[in-house]
């Protein structure tokens, strides 16, 4: 973890609630990994809000890196008026990084809205690696829609005005009937009705889910304890959401 | 304007580097910024209070923001004495600054057998003891809100310990100098205070409390009026020294506290935001002290020019 400045290079409005933040900070982008994220200070001399924010990590470019900013509260409003050339104080590389491994060839990546944030820089690693990589993103409608940097992509949406007209979840479940299932690996990330959802569908297909989480933080780096996981195992209680994940395997968590 | 001011401050036989701290719960076990933080320009570090068993903590949603404040209900989430000692102690020993232990417990026997535990191994410079801990035998009451029961434990450690004992106060009580006053008869060391104010917040889409226990403990800079007021108060109820605790966030913040009666202070909340601002304070207390010419921080304790006898809290001391 490093506690560093980032200057806002690039700003990318998506639509009125989605933005792309463009951040140089050569110390972040030198050892991040897909699947980590960094805390923002909105404002460096106010303490309103106090907090800083968690945003994954979506894409790195050489000396900057990509955040997708979803405004949903007054918080991420004041980053999305920044400018570029403006300053900001970043926490990071945190959290730890999805598995890619030999176990499987094909990755399947599944995003619900905002949730689509970290799988550009992992469709990037896997590929990378060699891995074939197939993604189904939802979103309530299709301005929401963010597909900068990913493949083989079939999209959803909640009104029909784009796509699958229906959930993600639907979307995969039809994909994986017509699919010989071997040496699959599914990445998700979204809201936690998708992701039960998607943890019926797997645990049914026996398939390896790993999930990254969107959890309220205070710091991000493990020392308020708040952003806890409850574990399956009883045993092992509780998970940090910021230190031990932000990426889980779906069938060790309580979602 | 002065090349050295003398930053050192003094318990019993402790000499603490200076005179900020990290508060407990809000710095972890003191270890997981060790890639970062110059441990050598901090006074201590104040641990993650210790039970004698692990707890879990509460269910999350279990932290909250709130106007520039934090809500939490944690719940002493830790990994136990035993664990603490094997897993954390060894790291801490490498790091070069005081370790105060912040004990937590449910009955007098569990803080005495924490505290004796931790007297058996090396490491540990000072304690630190969360009264605002519900007491299980007396029905859930909360030993710090009774003066009775404060000094039954600080009675009992006190007996146990030549270490320096630090009493941590709740400030929902009526008068807190009371509470101040039991630790110190009994031979508490110092107090520190503010823990956090009980607080709640409300989600109006879900019409659910934000916390899953509803009510928690409220931090930030949010308190920092409230706990300034506190610490004067009780600075002038006791001899003891008192560390100053409440939504520091600047060096001036910490100064505020240092004049108003707090020998040493401790940040909290802010550790959250900035893992770092501890150490940018006690370099921006050590600045304002040489600026000003004041060669001992010490001189600061308390100096604040202000008539007690026009202050409603004279009738309550």
């Amino acid at each position: 973890m490093l506690s560093t400045t980032a200057h806002i290079i690039g700003k990318n409005k998506i639509s009125e609630t989605l933005y792309i933040l463009m951040l140089e900070c050569p110390a972040i982008t030198r050892s991040a990994k897909a699947g980590q994220f960094v805390m923002i200070r909105v404002n460096s001399h106010s303490i309103e809000p106090l907090l800083r924010r968690p945003f994954s990590i979506s894409w790195i470019d050489g000396d900057y890196f990509e955040i997708l900013l979803q405004v949903v509260g007054g918080g991420t409003r004041k980053l999305s008026e920044k400018d570029i050339g403006d300053e900001v104080e970043v926490l990071g590389p945190l959290g730890n990084s999805f598995r890619i491994d030999n176990t499987f060839e094909t990755a399947i990546l599944v995003a619900g809205g905002v949730g689509v944030a970290p799988f550009p820089i992992l469709t990037k690693e896997l590929r990378e690696r060699g891995k074939e990589v197939q993604t189904f993103i939802g979103a309530r409608t299709k301005s929401q829609l963010y597909t900068q940097h990913l493949v083989n992509c079939s999209v959803s949406t909640d009104d029909g005005t784009e796509g699958f007209h229906g959930t993600v979840v639907d979307n995969v479940r039809a994909y994986l009937e017509n699919t010989e299932m071997q040496k699959l690996k599914l990445f998700a990330c979204g809201p936690t009705p998708m992701l039960k959802a998607l943890g019926v569908l797997v645990h049914h297909k026996k398939l390896n889910c790993e999930v990254s989480l969107e959890t309220e933080m205070a710091c991000g780096f493990g020392i308020c304890q708040g952003c806890v996981v409850q574990l399956k195992d009883s045993n092992k209680g509780y998970a940090l959401a910021c230190k031990d994940g932000p990426n889980f395997f779906i069938d060790e968590i309580v979602l | 304007m002065l090349n050295t001011t003398r930053t050192t401050f003094k318990l019993r036989n402790v000499e603490f580097r200076n005179r900020v701290f990290v508060a407990s719960g809000t710095f972890g076990y003191g270890d997981e910024v060790r890639n970062i933080f110059p441990y050598e320009k901090l006074g201590g570090i104040i641990t993650k209070s210790l039970s004698l068993k692990p707890r879990a903590g509460n269910p999350p949603p279990r932290i909250v923001e709130t106007s520039s404040g934090v809500l939490n209900s944690i719940g002493l989430a830790n990994i136990g004495v035993e664990a603490f000692i094997h897993a954390k102690l060894p790291v801490l020993r490498t790091l070069n600054t005081s370790i105060i232990t912040n004990i937590a417990a449910s009955s007098v026997d569990e803080y005495c057998a924490v505290l004796e535990r931790l007297e058996s191994v090396n490491g540990v410079h000072a304690y630190e003891i969360n009264v605002s801990c519900p007491n299980v035998k007396e029905g859930g009451l909360n030993f710090g809100t009774s003066a009775t029961m404060v000094a039954t434990i600080t009675k009992e450690l006190r007996r146990r310990t030549e270490k320096p004992l630090i009493v941590k106060l709740t400030p929902n009580v009526t008068h807190i100098a009371d509470i101040a006053r039991a630790a110190a008869h009994e031979g508490a060391d110092a107090v520190s205070l503010i823990n956090t104010l009980i607080g709640m917040a409300i989600d109006v889409h879900t019409r659910r409390a934000k916390l899953s226990t509803v009510t928690g403990g409220v931090s930030g800079p949010a308190i920092k009026p409230i706990a300034l007021a506190k610490v004067f108060e009780v600075s002038k109820a006791v001899s003891i020294p008192v560390f100053g605790i409440g939504g520091i966030a600047t060096v001036h913040d910490a100064l505020e506290f240092l004049l108003a009666g707090a020998s040493a202070i401790q940040v909290g909340t802010m550790n959250f935001v900035d893992p770092l601002i501890a150490v940018r304070i006690a370099d921006g207390i050590d600045e304002y002290c040489r600026i000003n010419n004041i060669e001992d921080v010490g001189m600061l304790v308390g100096s604040v020019n202000a008539n007690l006898s026009n202050s409603i809290l004279q009738t309550w001391l």
